[in-house]
């Protein structure tokens, strides 16, 4: 029962995100802020998993192989669909729902009881949509392109690696990551990024649009904002993998 | 003019408002009175549509606020001006963008006109200067004197404040007390005032409203409360020996 009142509010939010909004500069400007709020500071956090997490496929790999008989890019090839196909889009996205999850559920939580959220319904601004609208529009523009960098780096990180633990030459690695490449893959990853956004920020959202009590209830309630959060994205990765792999 | 006819509001089990009828005037300060959880805040939220009524009906000169619909109120909300508890101010804006933001969001005017009406409004409230500080730079005074720099940023009709001075010392209370009583007579606004401080309601009381556990229990003017013969009323008054000094030394004087 509680599970439909949830999905039921949860629809009616959403619904009131997506109302036209009354101003476009002011959700301009706002979605700028956004931008740089929950994009440009999560880059950091994003370069630093990747680095590490390129560099463990490449050894993990490494031994996988062992044996003579099979070629060393195939190192190569481990750590591009290893990223591509799991890391960059899901794994980075449960790490984003921590950092950038409990942010907007912790402001949007503060907003509520401090009565920010009432003041601006009060002046006749639909609160819901100001506040929400531009971080999903944010996010879901900016997390595919941390994908992006995720890769980028995480294939960096594996090479840097192969040098120096000399598991395989550059070339070999350089022909692994070009090796049997579908582009498709690609276009996966950042489909399921897009979803992922999306998920993140309304979830968050919603737990903390709908915070009350006092500022411990908002703590709590970014906890279960960064919980569910990670369960919506591990079932939409597999319903998505489903639906786009096959 | 705010006519409110016998609304209720029940939170669970717990009746919060009693068939409360009301006729706010225009042009005074209205004050509502009563002791910490009699439903002061409930009943202001009330009236702007923040809680929703169980039963009775909200009239705003004439035009019936419980009947709307979501877009009717938001337009009508346009001419509320509201000073919450805990000044409400948007903690990522500078004080500055605080009291721009409603002339950002509904008004077509030039920035220049828009910085000019922020600078009139924040003089209005002495916070000349203070445009570009944060509200955790402020003090809990004037975070309140720029949040009703807010609330009449664009001109309301109507103006409603919530505890306007409580936790304020007592001169920078009445300041805000007679601030709000000045506006609201310059530009004749219909003014709520949410109070539970004795001082505010002989400064500034043209009309007063008693609540007591939800019921309205009396109604009158700052000179009719101190000779009413209403119980709760006067416990309520009386609370503190300072007025009940004040109170054996007028009754002495009359003998
Ligand atoms: N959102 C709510 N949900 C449930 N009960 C509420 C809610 N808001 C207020 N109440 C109840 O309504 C009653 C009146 O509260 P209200 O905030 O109006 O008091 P108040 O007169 O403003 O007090 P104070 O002077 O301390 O601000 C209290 O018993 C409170 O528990
Ligand atoms: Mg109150």
């Amino acid at each position: 029962m509680r599970l439909f009142y949830h999905l039921g509010r949860y629809y009616i939010l959403i619904s009131k995100v997506f109302a036209k909004p009354e101003r476009y500069k002011m959700y301009y400007r706002q979605t700028l802020r956004e931008l740089e709020l929950q994009g440009i500071n999560s880059i950091g956090i994003v370069v630093i998993i990747s680095i590490f997490v390129g560099a463990v496929i490449t050894i993990q790999t490494n031994y996988n192989i062992e044996n003579p008989l099979l070629p060393r890019y195939l190192i190569g090839v481990g750590v591009r669909d290893m990223l591509l196909l799991e890391f960059s889009s899901t794994m980075v996205a449960l790490i984003l729902a921590g950092k950038v999850g409990s942010s907007i559920s912790s402001e949007l939580g503060t907003m509520r009881i401090t009565e920010q959220i009432d003041a601006l319904e009060i002046m006749g601004v639909n609160s819901a949509s100001f506040l929400i609208l531009p971080k999903i529009i944010a996010t879901m523009l900016f997390f595919p392109l941390l994908t992006i960098i995720s890769l980028f780096v995480g294939m960096g990180g594996g090479y840097l690696t192969a040098l120096i633990t000399n598991v395989s030459t550059p070339q070999e690695f350089i022909y692994g990551l070009q090796y049997g490449f579908y582009p498709h893959y690609f276009t996966y990853a950042l489909q399921k990024m897009v979803v992922f956004a999306f998920l993140i920020t309304t979830i968050s959202a919603y737990h903390g649009y709908y915070a009350e009590g006092s500022s411990l209830e908002v703590g709590k309630s970014s906890t279960r904002a960064v919980v569910q959060s990670c369960i919506f994205i591990l079932m939409f990765n597999l319903i998505l993998t489903k639906l786009i792999l096959d | 003019m705010i006519e409110v006819r016998n609304i209720s509001k029940t939170f669970g089990k717990n009746r919060v408002l009693d068939d409360i009828s009301i006729l706010f005037e225009k042009g005074k300060t209205n004050l509502v009175i009563g002791k910490s959880g009699s439903g002061k805040t409930v009943l202001l939220k009330s009236l702007v549509g923040l809680h929703e009524v169980d039963k009775g009906m909200i009239l705003f000169d004439e035009r019936d606020f419980t009947s709307m619909n979501f877009k009717q109120r938001k337009s009508l909300r346009k001419e509320f001006g509201m000073l919450f508890q805990g000044a409400a101010l948007f903690d990522s804006y500078t004080v500055e963008e605080n009291v721009k933001y409603p002339l950002d969001m509904f008004t077509e005017i030039s920035y220049a006109e828009k910085l000019e009406r922020v600078n009139f409004c924040l003089h209005r409230v002495d916070m000349d200067k203070t445009n570009a500080l944060y509200p955790a730079e402020l003090s809990g005074g004037m975070k309140k004197r720029v949040g009703i720099a807010r609330a009449i940023a664009l001109n309301p009709i109507y103006l409603f404040c919530d505890e306007p001075n409580s936790g304020l010392d007592p001169q920078t209370a009445i300041r805000i007390d007679k601030l709000i009583k000045n506006i609201t007579e310059e530009f004749d606004i219909t003014t709520i005032v949410n109070t539970h401080d004795m001082n505010s309601v002989m400064e500034i009381g043209d009309k007063v409203v008693f609540i007591f556990e939800g019921l309205k229990c009396w109604e009158g003017t700052k000179h009719e409360i101190l000779k009413a013969d209403n119980r709760y009323l006067n416990d309520f008054v009386f609370a503190t020996n300072l007025t009940k000094t004040l109170k054996k030394v007028q009754a002495k004087k009359e003998k």
